[in-house]
C-alpha cells in the first residue's frame, strides 16, 4: 500500500469515529456519563489524529504537488437516467488547512466540555450531539462536491438546533434553536436552487470538475442566465453566496447568531469558531474560482461586489451593536458576525488568501475567548451579565491571561498575535483594490479594539461588582488547559503567513508558508488576482493605529478608573438614544417579527380557515347541498306527483274500475255468466280470425 | 415452489383476501389470537414481495412475472397483472407498511376481528392496482380499496369530534370525514369509469400493455367529435379521477379530514400507500395513455403542484391538531411528487434532439417523483404512527396541550425528531434525496415555480420545528408528568422505517437502480 493509498483511507475516515460515537451514545450508553465522554473524546481524538497525519504528510509534499496531485477518492452515489452523480473525499490545500484547525479546535472544546458539563443531567446527550456536530464539519471538510458539502452543511444545521435548544426547558433556549434553524434554511434552501442550477448546468457538483477547469469555468461566465444581465456563473455564486449569508450570520441574516448564546458555552465555541460558521465562510473560499470567474483586473464579478458590499457593511454594523452589549457572550457574537464579515469582504475583493488566513485564526482565537468566557461562567457562578462582574482577574489568574491573548489577537494587536497578521493582510489588499472598503473595515477594526478592551476591563479588572464575581474561583485543568493550547495558537499561528515583503520580520522568516500552500488551491488563478506588489506601509500605519487606538480608547473609558458596582456604562451616558438603538441591536427581530413572522402565521391561519375550509370545502359542501336538495325535491315529486298523482292514481283508477265492473259483472246470476263466457269466446274466435 | 414463481402476484395480491377471510371466521372473542394471524398472514405477501425484489431484473424490458387468465372475453378484459420497476417499490411499499400497521393495531379494542379482516382486505385492493395491467381490473381494485377504509374511518376513527355542516347540523367528524372520502374518491371514479369504457370499446381491449400502443396513436373521430377532443377529455377525467386521489391541490380537503379522524393504522395506510395509488395512476396511465395531452398540460400540473408546496405548506403551519398537521404535511410532500411529474409530463411532448438534451433532467426529475413517493409513504407513516402513540398516552392531540414531553418520554422524543427530521427533509435522510432530485430536474424547466417552491421546504421546517417545540420542549405540563415511555411493540413497528430512513438518505441508489429503467423508457 502506497502512502497515498493510506491517506486516502484515513480521508475517508476522519469524518467516521465521532458519528459512531454519536450512534453508540445515542443508541447504547446514555446512562453511563463516564464512558459517553470518554468514547465522544477518544472518537475525537482518532480524527484529529487521522487528519492530523493527513496534513503533516501533504505539507511535505508541498501545495503545488497536492494542487496537482490531490488526495481523491469517488464512489458513484445517485443513479440517474444514463448518468450517476458520484460522492467523494479530496484533500487539496485548503482541505487540509481547514482540518488541522478544526480537528484542534474541536478537540480542545471536547475536552474542555467535561469540565464546562459536569453535572447536566443530559450529560451524556450532549457528547453525543457534538460528536454529530464533528462529524458535519469534518465531512464538510473534506467533501470532494457540492452537494456532499451541503448535507454535511445541513447536518451542522441540525446540531446547532439541538444544540442551541440544549436546555430545552428554557423558552428562551428552544426559541433560538428554531430561530438558528429556521433562519440558516432560508439561505441554505436558496443554496440548494444555486446547486440545482450549477448541477443542470455542467453536469456535474464535483470540485474539481468545476472549479479546476478553464473551459467549464469559461462556459458558465459567458452563458446568460436566466435573470437577465448575469451570467451562469454569477447567478450561481449569488445563490450560493446566500447560504453564507445564512451560515455565516452576515447581514440580513445574522438575527440567529447572538439568540445562539443560549446554548452552552462549549456549543457557541464549536458554532462560532470550529464549524459552523465557518463552514459558510469555507464553502465561498472553496467555490472562489467560480464566484471569481470573469473577472477582469479589479473589477468583481457581481458576486464579488455582493461580498464586498455585504462583508464590509457586516463588519461596521455588527461591530457597533457589540460596543453596546453587556452579555459576556453576546459581545463575542457580534465580534465573530464582524470578523465573518472581514472574510467575506475580503473574498469580495478578491484577497482569497487573506480570507482563509484570517478563517484560520479566528478559529483559534475566538475558540479561546468562547472557552474564555465560559470558564469565566462557570468560575463566577453561571454570571454572564459583565456589569454584575470585575475584578475577575486575580480570582482566576490563567482564564483572564488566555482570554487577554485572545482578546488581543480579536482586536489586532500588532506583531504579538495571530489576528494582526491576518487582518492586516486583509487591510493591505483592501487599501489597493477598493479604498471604501478599506476605511470601512478598518472603523470597524477601531471599533473591534474597543469593544474588546470594554469586555476585558468590565470582567476582569477592578473591583467584582456582584455577589457571583466575589466569590469567584479559578476552573479546574480540563478547563484551563485547552484555553492554555488555544492561546498559544492565538499568538503564534500567525508567524506562518507573515508576507515576505514586511520589514524586518519577513526578511528573518523569508517565506509565506501560508500564502504559497493555501494559494496554491486554486492554481494559476492566484497569479491572476489583483493585489498589492510591493509593501505599503500606510494600510499597516492606519491597522496599527485602529488596534491600538480602539485599545487605548477601550482602556480609557473602562480600564483606567473601574466601573464601581450599580454604576451605568458611561457609554451609555454619552451616546444617550444611540446607545439604545445598539443596545437593542437597531429593533431588527422586532422588525422581522413584524414583516415577516406575524404576517406568516396569519396567512397560514387564513389559508386554513378561509381556503380550504370556507372556499374548497364550501364549494363541496354546496355541492352536497345541492345534492341533498335535489334529493329532497326528487323525494317530494315521488311522494305528491309520482306517488301520489301517477303510481296512486292509476292504482285508484283501476280500482275504481274494478269496483264499477264488478257491479255490472258479478251479478251472481249463473246465466249471467254463461252470457260472458259465451261473448268472450266469440270475441276470441273473430280476434283469431281476423289476424291469423 | 414453481407455482408460487409463477403466480408470485396473484399470491401477494389474494393471500390478504384469504387472510381475511380466514380471520373473519376466527372466534370473535379470540382477540390476541385474531391480531396474531392477521399480523402473521401480513408478513406472506411481504416475504413473497422479498422473492419478487430477488428475482426483479431492473434492466429487462418491458413487465415482469406476468400473468394472463381469460377473465372477460366479451368485452376483451382479461386478468393480467405485472410488474415494472415502478410498481415493484409500491409493492413492496405496501407490503412492508401492512404488517407494521397492524402491529400498530394491536391496540385496538372494539370489533377487533371485522377490523383486522377489513385491513387486510384493504390491503388486498391496493396490491391489486400495483400490479393490474388491464384497466378494469385496474378500477376494480381501485374501487375495492375504498370499502374498507370507509369503514375502517367510520367505525374505528377518532370518537371525539364535530364538523358542522351548511351552518345547521352538527356530523360526528369520523362520519363527516368518511363520507367526504368515499364520495370524493367516487366521484373521480365516475369520470374515470367512463374514459375507461371509451378507450377499451374503441379498442376492443382493456390491456394496458395494448393500449400503451394503441391508444396514443390512434386517429379518426368517435360519436362524431373528433379524436383529439374525446382523448382531451378521457384526459381530463383520469387526472381528475388521480388529482382526487393523490390529493393534488385543490382537491386536497378530503385528507386533513380522512387522515385525522381515521385510526392511526388508518392514517398510516392511507398516507403511505393509498396517496400512492394517485400518483402511481398518473406514471401507469395518465402520461402513457395521453402523452400529447399531458405535454399541452404539464404546466398546470406544475403549478398545481407548486399550489401544493406553498399552501399546504401554509396551511400545515395554521393547524393546532397534531394529527392534521401530518396530514396537511401530506398535501406539501405529495406536492413535490407532483411537480416531478408534471417535468415527465411536459418531455413527453418533446421529439429529437430537445428530448436528447433534457434527457438527464427529466430523469432526474422523475425518479426523483417515484423516490419521493416511497419517502413519503414510509416517512409519513411514522408520523402517523407517532402521533398515534402520543395520543393514545394522552388523548389528546392538541398540541397547546403538550409541552416538555421531552424530559418524560426521551426515547419517543428521540424518535420522533428523527422522522421530523426526515420529513423535513433533511440531508443524510430519505427525503432529501428525493426533494433535491426533484428539484434539479425540474430548475431548467419549470424555474420560476422551482424556485418559488423552495418557499415550501422553509414552512415545512417552520411547522415541524414548531410542532417538536410544542410536543417535546419548553416547561412541562405537570398534566404528562406520569407518561409512559413509547413501548416495544411501537418501538418495533417504527424501527425498520427509520432504518430505511437512514439508509436511503446515506445510499439511495440500491433503490433508484429498480426502477431507473421503468422510468426511463415511459419518459422514451
Amino acid at each position: 500500500m502506497t502512502i497515498r493509498q493510506l491517506l486516502e483511507i484515513l480521508t475517508v475516515l476522519i469524518p467516521l469515529p465521532p458519528f459512531l460515537a454519536f450512534a453508540f451514545i445515542v443508541l447504547f450508553f446514555n446512562r453511563w456519563k463516564r464512558l459517553s465522554h470518554s468514547i465522544a473524546i477518544g472518537a475525537m481524538a482518532l480524527s484529529f489524529l487521522m487528519a492530523q497525519i493527513v496534513f503533516w504528510t501533504v505539507i511535505g509534499w508541498g501545495g503545488e504537488a497536492l494542487y496537482e496531485h490531490p488526495i481523491a477518492v469517488q464512489v458513484p452515489w445517485l443513479p440517474s437516467g444514463d448518468e450517476v452523480l458520484s460522492m467523494g473525499v479530496m484533500v487539496d490545500p485548503l482541505t487540509a488547512i481547514t482540518l488541522f484547525f478544526v480537528s484542534i479546535t474541536c478537540l480542545a472544546i471536547f475536552i474542555y466540555s467535561v469540565g464546562y458539563m459536569h453535572g447536566d443531567p443530559r450529560y451524556s446527550r450532549f457528547f453525543a450531539y457534538i460528536s454529530l456536530f464533528a462529524t458535519g464539519m469534518l465531512g464538510l471538510t473534506v467533501a470532494d462536491n457540492l452537494l456532499m458539502l451541503f448535507i454535511f452543511w445541513e447536518i451542522m444545521g441540525l446540531c446547532s438546533y439541538l444544540l442551541i435548544g440544549f436546555w430545552f426547558e428554557k423558552p428562551s433556549a428552544y426559541r433560538a434553536a428554531i430561530k438558528a434553524f429556521l433562519t440558516t434554511r432560508i439561505g441554505d434552501v436558496i443554496m440548494l436552487l444555486g446547486i440545482a442550477y450549477l448541477y443542470s448546468q455542467t453536469g456535474t457538483l464535483s470540485f474539481a470538475a468545476i472549479l479546476r477547469d478553464e473551459a467549464v469555468l469559461h462556459e458558465l461566465a459567458v452563458t446568460p442566465s436566466v435573470i437577465s444581465g448575469l451570467s451562469v456563473a454569477a447567478a450561481v455564486g449569488l445563490l450560493l453566496f446566500a447560504g453564507t449569508v445564512g451560515k455565516s450570520a452576515q447581514f440580513p441574516l445574522h438575527v440567529w447568531l447572538p439568540d445562539a448564546m443560549e446554548g452552552p458555552t462549549p456549543v457557541s465555541a464549536m458554532i462560532h469558531a470550529a464549524t459552523m460558521v465557518s463552514a459558510g465562510v469555507y464553502m465561498v473560499v472553496r467555490m472562489f474560482p467560480l464566484l471569481a470567474v470573469g473577472m477582469e483586473g479589479a473589477v468583481g464579478t457581481p458576486p464579488m461586489v455582493a461580498m464586498a458590499i455585504i462583508g464590509s457593511f457586516t463588519a461596521f454594523f455588527a461591530a457597533t451593536i457589540a460596543v453596546a452589549q453587556d452579555d459576556i457572550k453576546r459581545v463575542l457574537a457580534y465580534s465573530t458576525i464582524s470578523q465573518l464579515a472581514y472574510m467575506v469582504a475580503a473574498l469580495g475583493i478578491g484577497a482569497y488568501v487573506a480570507a482563509a488566513f484570517h478563517l484560520v485564526t479566528h478559529a483559534f482565537f475566538k475558540a479561546l475567548l468562547f472557552l474564555g468566557s465560559g470558564s469565566v461562567i462557570i468560575g463566577a457562578h453561571h454570571e454572564q451579565d459583565m456589569m454584575e462582574m470585575g475584578g475577575l482577574r486575580k480570582r482566576m489568574p490563567v482564564t483572564f491571561w488566555t482570554f487577554l491573548i485572545g482578546g488581543f489577537a480579536l482586536s489586532g494587536f500588532p506583531i504579538l498575535t495571530a489576528g494582526f497578521w491576518s487582518k492586516d493582510e486583509i487591510l493591505a489588499y483592501a487599501w489597493h483594490l477598493n479604498p471604501v472598503v478599506f476605511w470601512v473595515l478598518a472603523a470597524g477594526a477601531l471599533l473591534t479594539a474597543f469593544y474588546t478592551m470594554r469586555q476585558i476591563c468590565l470582567t476582569f479588572l477592578g473591583e467584582p461588582r456582584g455577589e457571583h464575581a466575589e466569590h469567584a474561583h479559578e476552573t479546574p485543568w480540563v478547563m484551563t488547559g485547552p484555553l492554555v493550547v488555544l492561546a498559544l495558537f492565538a499568538l503564534f499561528f500567525g508567524f506562518v503567513g507573515v508576507p515576505e515583503e514586511f520589514p524586518v520580520l519577513g526578511e528573518l522568516i523569508g517565506y509565506n508558508w501560508f500564502h504559497h500552500f493555501v494559494g496554491a488551491t486554486v492554481g494559476e488563478l492566484l497569479h491572476h488576482l489583483p493585489g498589492p506588489e510591493s509593501f505599503n506601509p500606510v494600510p499597516l500605519a492606519i491597522s496599527v493605529v485602529a488596534a491600538l487606538g480602539g485599545l487605548t480608547l477601550g482602556w480609557l473609558v473602562y480600564g483606567r478608573r473601574p466601573l464601581k458596582a450599580g454604576e451605568t456604562d458611561p457609554l451609555a451616558r454619552w451616546l444617550g438614544p444611540v446607545h439604545t438603538v445598539l443596545k437593542n441591536k437597531y429593533y431588527i427581530d422586532e422588525l422581522y417579527h413584524f414583516v415577516f413572522i406575524r404576517p406568516t402565521v396569519w396567512l397560514a391561519g387564513a389559508v386554513f380557515r378561509w381556503f380550504d375550509r370556507g372556499l374548497i370545502d364550501g364549494i363541496l359542501h354546496g355541492i352536497a347541498r345541492l345534492g341533498e336538495i335535489l334529493g329532497i325535491a326528487n323525494r317530494w315529486v315521488h311522494t305528491y306527483v309520482i306517488d301520489g298523482g301517477v303510481v296512486d292514481g292509476s292504482a285508484k283508477v283501476v280500482g275504481a274500475t274494478g269496483r264499477e265492473l264488478r257491479q255490472v259483472l258479478q251479478t251472481g246470476q249463473v246465466q249471467h255468466y254463461l252470457l260472458q263466457v259465451l261473448m268472450f269466446l266469440c270475441a276470441f274466435a273473430l280476434l283469431y280470425i281476423l289476424f291469423f | 415452489m414453481e407455482f408460487i414463481h409463477e403466480h408470485l402476484l396473484t399470491l401477494i395480491t389474494f393471500i390478504p383476501l384469504v387472510g381475511a377471510a380466514l380471520v373473519a371466521i376466527l372466534p370473535r372473542d379470540q382477540e390476541r389470537l385474531i391480531k396474531w394471524v392477521s399480523f402473521l398472514i401480513s408478513l406472506i405477501p411481504f416475504g413473497l414481495s422479498l422473492v419478487l425484489w430477488a428475482n426483479f431484473q431492473p434492466d429487462a424490458a418491458g413487465f415482469q412475472f406476468e400473468e394472463h387468465l381469460v377473465w372477460f372475453p366479451q368485452v376483451g378484459s382479461s386478468y393480467h397483472v405485472g410488474i415494472d420497476g415502478i410498481s415493484l417499490v409500491m409493492v413492496l411499499l405496501t407490503t412492508l407498511l401492512t404488517p407494521l400497521a397492524l402491529l400498530i393495531s394491536f391496540s385496538i379494542k372494539e370489533n377487533v376481528r371485522s377490523y383486522f379482516a377489513l385491513f387486510l382486505m384493504l390491503e388486498m385492493g391496493m396490491l391489486g392496482v400495483f400490479v393490474a395491467l388491464d384497466l378494469l381490473i385496474f378500477f376494480l381494485f381501485w374501487e375495492i380499496g375504498l370499502v374498507p377504509m370507509y369503514f375502517l374511518i367510520n367505525r374505528w376513527g377518532s370518537e371525539k369530534g364535530e364538523r358542522v355542516l351548511w351552518g345547521q347540523f352538527k356530523v360526528p367528524a369520523r362520519t363527516y370525514a368518511a363520507f367526504k372520502f368515499m364520495l370524493y374518491t367516487m366521484f373521480g371514479s365516475l369520470g374515470l369509469f367512463l374514459a375507461i369504457q371509451v378507450i377499451g370499446l374503441t379498442a376492443g381491449t382493456f390491456d394496458i400493455v395494448r393500449l400503451r400502443e394503441f391508444w396514443p396513436t390512434f386517429t379518426g373521430s368517435l360519436f362524431g367529435l373528433p379524436i383529439t377532443v374525446i382523448k382531451t377529455i378521457g384526459f381530463w377525467a383520469f387526472t381528475i379521477a388521480f388529482a382526487i386521489k393523490v390529493p393534488i391541490w385543490p382537491f386536497h380537503t378530503w385528507l386533513p379530514d380522512a387522515h385525522t379522524e381515521a385510526p392511526t393504522a388508518g392514517s398510516m395506510i392511507l398516507a403511505g400507500v393509498l396517496l400512492k395509488l394517485g400518483a402511481y395512476g398518473f406514471l401507469r396511465l395518465v402520461l402513457p395513455l395521453f402523452p400529447a395531452q399531458a405535454a399541452q398540460f404539464a404546466w398546470v400540473l406544475a403549478l398545481l403542484g407548486l399550489g401544493a408546496a406553498i399552501f399546504g405548506g401554509l396551511a400545515a403551519l395554521g393547524q393546532d391538531d397534531f394529527k392534521r398537521l401530518v396530514a396537511y404535511s401530506s398535501v406539501g410532500h405529495m406536492g413535490f411528487v407532483v411537480l416531478g411529474i408534471a417535468v415527465a409530463a411536459w418531455a413527453l411532448g418533446l421529439d429529437g434532439p430537445a428530448r436528447d438534451l433534457f434527457r438527464t433532467d427529466v430523469a432526474l426529475a422523475t425518479n426523483g417523483a417515484v423516490l419521493q413517493m416511497f419517502n413519503h409513504g414510509i416517512t409519513a407513516a411514522a408520523m402517523f404512527a407517532l402521533v398515534g402513540v402520543v395520543y393514545e398516552r394522552a388523548h389528546t392531540r392538541n398540541l397547546k396541550e403538550f409541552g416538555g414531553l421531552g424530559v418524560v418520554v426521551p426515547a419517543y422524543g428521540g424518535i420522533l425528531l428523527f422522522c421530523t427530521m426526515a420529513s423535513l427533509g433533511l440531508p443524510g435522510l430519505n427525503g432529501f434525496v428525493s426533494e433535491f432530485m426533484v428539484f434539479r430536474g425540474a430548475w431548467p424547466i419549470f424555474t420560476l415555480v422551482t424556485a418559488l417552491a423552495t418557499l415550501g421546504l422553509v414552512f415545512t421546517a417552520a411547522y415541524l420545528l414548531w410542532t417538536i417545540q410544542k410536543v417535546l420542549l419548553g416547561p412541562l405540563n405537570p398534566r404528562w408528568e406520569g407518561m409512559k415511555e413509547i413501548n416495544a411493540r411501537e418501538a418495533i413497528a417504527l424501527a425498520p422505517l427509520m432504518v430505511l430512513m437512514f439508509v436511503i438518505g446515506v445510499w439511495p441508489s440500491w433503490l433508484i437502480e429498480l426502477f431507473n429503467a421503468a422510468v426511463l423508457r415511459l419518459i422514451g
